[in-house]
């Protein structure tokens, strides 16, 4: 074996060049997500195998459901003459065994690289060919692995559905939610919501029922659930669409498109995690409604306030690092420095280059208060901050579990995924409600943490 | 529902044990079918588990994000030391990098990943995007060795290049540029390297502890909890034992053709074949009879102390069906032995990457009635479950909400399993987690039993 050269010859740049221990997927994922949301959709990826096999495998980790996404599994011809084959092929047969009404079609970096032009190769195309169904609707989205992350490909499928499928016409008492990729539970609690407002809703996608479903006789090749192609054509009619997202810019957006086409308003919120963006939300669904917040809502503020009286003492000065997608560190954050708790640490995989700005937006003083804000990271980068912010509380998905471990850092699982613990999918964060739980969440934490470390053995904390 | 058919390209890789259907012959080892929902993953993936669990070398995926994300601490393979292989390494390849070549991002990431972990060696694999833009990563490897001082190792294994088996070559190729480049000083004449054993759960631990016992030295494990010296050394060994014959049998056959040293095909899974594995060992170092001493008295301690335990289970679950679905087939001839001495029957076997010999093997062993299936889908699993009437289907992750989903109990046999399955005290646990999930009240809620869907 050669000796280490003692001088290189190919100089190194200061910056770290690898990623090691991603705090973010791919764009695909995100796109597969999304579809699951649609009813009777099957999502398709146009590239090799094992893409959509690692992701099936990956929500499965977190959703423990049965999560069919179709491959249109290139092969080496596939590469060199091109994918159109294969995709025909492949949504032939997707159709016949699945019988969906739509295909939504995500291209992977192998499909995007070699070129493949889908829409062009989809244009005119039906795949009714010796079957007795009708050609399903296919939704193309372009999400190549290179480009963005997870995330991105969740709002690219979405915005390539409403694309498709939103029609025009004259509008309707009707509001359309885009929610971002959050958990099933919470999807729920909104669709709650919207109904206790007695407000008409179209929400894209909807998977609380795809992917946390009861018990089968038989398979479902298609769960059910999802947001119907109808409502999803309505779209277009609605009064105004709220989006969960302070980053998404309106060209990348689903609301955007509906705004800009049709004309509907666009109203982008954050998260609604935490009282003030909670309060938020409500006050625009009564504007919208022109209805006041249902008396059950003003219920859960008032124990949540309650809560937060209660729980103080505990949480109070207690530094945090909070990682994940934009979005979600936005709205923790917000919520945080509701309760007293310092985010000395707002970290990201992805990378809007938007998230300092909403952040200090929402935080007037984020320097003063000594929180950093880094996006485009990994979790060898947060795990060097964790040696000098020294945290008390780690917030953040499953993968911080070893960070955690290794620095005895009490540790709250939110967001996607959680394949450490069980019920990632029934996790609630939105809301009055779901802020509740997450409050809850953090101070027993805190708690144990200090019952388990202090040699007395209290019984009463 | 209406009934289901299977895909008109796929009637071939079906198979049921029926009298009128003994000619048939299988079609395996093909590429998945388009849009058919195979459980199967990519040539990236075969070379990714095989060589994962080296632990002291550099893993490092080169392409975008995707490939490193999902592969990332993926399995349950322990080591007794260094923890490299839990890490994930990306070179994390962006849109510019498409255009103009990775191939100086590599070069960076390779060079400052060994400065900040200093591995023994590296792995770099390349990903679908490395074999359309042209990155000559033999050439990047080649001179990150030079800069860096240790084996730096290209796996070609190119999603879209093949089918999972073709990640395994490319795996196997990779150990081959290191095998033999180690001193074989000192090792003993009755020696063996473990070939696809993994060290789930810490299952190589076990199995080279019988080994031991026997008075065999084991030269390096490939390659649960393995080690690159190990592997450099390797050649030196007397005999390679291989399971997964799927992933590294030619490993085996290389190291046979350029080394002279035989191999045995083995299993650990259920009493009969690990006893066969140790039997087999002892006879092939027939010039030494106290290893065969050794064996025997090893088998009758360990079968004597697990006999009496297991009739328990057996009398619970005799009569009870199961069928499996697994990676490689010849993980299914041990399942259904270890399966028949529990008493549960195999109503279907099936696997990803079986190839002709193993399915002929299959509809040797099976019973009539039995489904036998290559590189299946949710759709046709849950169909042969149901129609079968399975109590239980064994496979891994992406087979359990199957299961689960239609009342059915469920045993993980793959890599995330954290219970050794191996060994006699496998046997013991296979036959607990087999109990624990056939028997557990929770299904009288299913709608398959009666329960309200």
């Amino acid at each position: 074996m050669a000796v280490r050269p003692k001088k290189r010859r190919v100089l190194m740049k200061t910056a770290k060049t690898a990623t090691q221990n991603a705090c973010k997927l791919c764009n695909p994922l995100g796109a597969c997500l999304a579809f699951k949301g649609i009813e009777r959709c099957v999502p398709f990826l146009h590239g090799s195998q094992g893409c959509a096999t690692y992701i099936r495998r990956y929500f499965i980790g977190h959703f423990k459901e049965p999560v069919d996404i179709a491959s249109s599994n290139f092969n080496e011809d596939t590469a060199v003459f091109g994918g159109s084959h294969n995709l025909k092929l492949g949504l032939q047969n997707v159709t016949r065994q699945y019988k969906p009404e739509i295909i939504g079609i995500a291209t992977t970096c192998l499909s995007e690289t070699i070129g493949d032009d889908v829409d062009m190769i989809l244009r005119g195309y039906t795949c009714t060919a010796g079957l007795d169904q009708p050609s399903p609707l296919m939704i193309h989205a372009s999400t190549p692995s290179y480009h963005g992350s997870h995330i991105d490909g969740f709002h690219a499928a979405m915005r390539a559905t409403v694309e498709k499928l939103a029609e025009g016409g004259p509008k309707q008492n009707l509001l359309n939610l885009f929610p971002n990729m959050v958990s099933p539970s919470d999807l729920r609690h909104m669709k709650e919501i919207l109904k206790d407002f007695n407000i008409p809703y179209v929400m894209l996608p909807d998977y609380s029922e795809t992917l946390d479903g009861g018990p089968w006789e038989e398979y479902h090749r298609i769960p059910k659930g999802g947001t119907p192609l109808n409502a999803i054509c309505k779209t277009g009619r609605a009064a105004g669409s709220i989006e969960f997202t302070s980053i998404l810019p309106a060209e990348k957006s689903p609301a955007g498109y509906l705004d800009e086409k049709f004309g509907v308003p666009r109203y982008q919120r954050c998260l609604p995690i935490g009282i003030r963006q909670s309060d938020g939300l409500f006050a625009l669904l009564e504007k919208l409604s022109e209805a006041p917040m249902p008396e059950k809502y003003a219920d859960e503020r008032r124990r949540l306030v309650d809560a937060y009286a209660d729980g103080h003492k505990y949480v109070f000065g207690k530094k945090a690092i909070v990682y994940g997608e934009e979005d979600l560190v936005i709205a923790i954050t917000g919520f945080l420095r509701e309760i007293g708790i310092i985010p000395v640490l707002c970290a990201s995989g992805g990378k809007s280059r938007l998230m300092k700005k909403r952040l200090a937006e929402l935080v007037p003083d984020l320097d003063g208060l000594g929180i950093k804000v880094r996006d485009g990271v990994d979790f060898v980068d947060i795990e060097e901050e964790v040696k000098t912010l020294k945290p008390d509380l780690l917030i953040g998905n499953s993968k911080g579990f070893t960070m955690s471990r290794k620095n005895s850092i009490p540790f709250i699982r939110i967001g996607f995924p959680i394949h450490d613990r069980f019920g990632g999918q029934r996790l609630h964060h939105l809301g009055y409600r779901g802020t509740q739980e997450l409050f809850d969440r953090i101070v027993n934490t805190i708690i144990e943490y200090r019952q388990n470390s202090s040699p007395v053995g209290y019984t009463y904390m | 529902m209406d009934k289901l058919e299977i895909l008109e390209g796929r009637k071939q890789q079906v198979y049921e044990k029926t009298k009128e259907a003994e000619a048939f012959d299988i079609k395996c080892e093909t590429t998945s079918l388009s849009g058919s929902v195979s459980q199967r993953a990519c040539v990236f993936c075969g070379s990714r588990v095989v060589l994962y669990p080296v632990a002291d070398a550099l893993h490092l995926v080169h392409g975008p994000i995707g490939c490193a994300a999902y592969t990332w601490d993926i399995r349950g393979a322990l080591s007794s030391g260094p923890e490299l292989h839990r890490l994930s390494f990306s070179t994390d390849l962006k849109e510019m990098d498409v255009i103009y070549g990775g191939e100086k991002k590599l070069l960076a990431s390779i060079i400052e990943l060994v400065d900040q972990y200093s591995p023994k060696a590296a792995f770099i694999y390349s990903t679908c995007i490395i074999g359309l833009i042209g990155d000559d990563i033999d050439a990047v490897c080649k001179k990150a060795a030079k800069e860096t001082g240790i084996p730096v190792l290209p796996v070609h294994s190119e999603g879209f290049k093949g089918t999972k088996k073709d990640g395994y070559k490319a795996a196997c190729d990779a150990l081959m540029k290191i095998v033999g480049t180690g001193s074989i000083e000192g090792i003993s004449k009755y020696s063996i390297n473990i070939l696809g054993e993994f060290n789930l759960a810490g299952e190589a631990w076990i199995i080279k502890d019988y080994y031991e016992q026997m008075g065999i030295e084991v030269v390096s494990t490939m390659t649960g909890d393995g080690r690159i010296d190990d592997i450099c050394r390797s050649h030196g060994a007397s005999l390679n034992i291989v399971q997964c014959s799927g992933s590294m049998i030619r490993q085996a056959k290389m190291m046979e053709e350029k080394y002279g040293i035989p191999y045995l095909r083995v299993s650990y899974f259920g009493i009969e074949d690990m006893s066969k594995a140790l039997y087999d060992v002892a006879k092939h170092f027939s010039d030494n009879p106290a290893i065969l001493d050794a064996a025997k008295k090893l088998v009758s301690r360990e079968v004597s102390e697990l006999y009496p335990q297991l009739l328990k289970f057996r009398n619970a679950l005799s009569g009870k069906k199961a069928a499996i679905y697994v990676g490689g087939a010849f993980k299914a001839f041990s399942l259904i032995k270890a399966l028949a001495s529990i008493g549960v029957d195999v109503v279907m076997a099936g696997s990803q990457t079986g190839n002709s010999d193993d399915y002929a093997g299959l509809k040797e062993m099976c019973d009539e009635g039995t489904v036998i299936v290559d590189d299946s889908n949710p759709v046709e699993l849950s169909k042969f479950i149901l129609e079968k009437e399975a109590d239980l289907l064994i496979g891994g992750v992406k087979e359990r909400p199957i299961a689960y989903k239609l009342g059915v109990g469920f045993c993980d046999h793959n890599h995330e399993r954290k219970i050794p399955l191996a060994g006699f005290v496998g046997m013991l646990n296979f036959a607990k987690e087999v109990y624990q999930s056939v028997m557990s009240p929770v299904w009288q809620f299913a709608p398959r039993k009666g329960g309200f869907s």
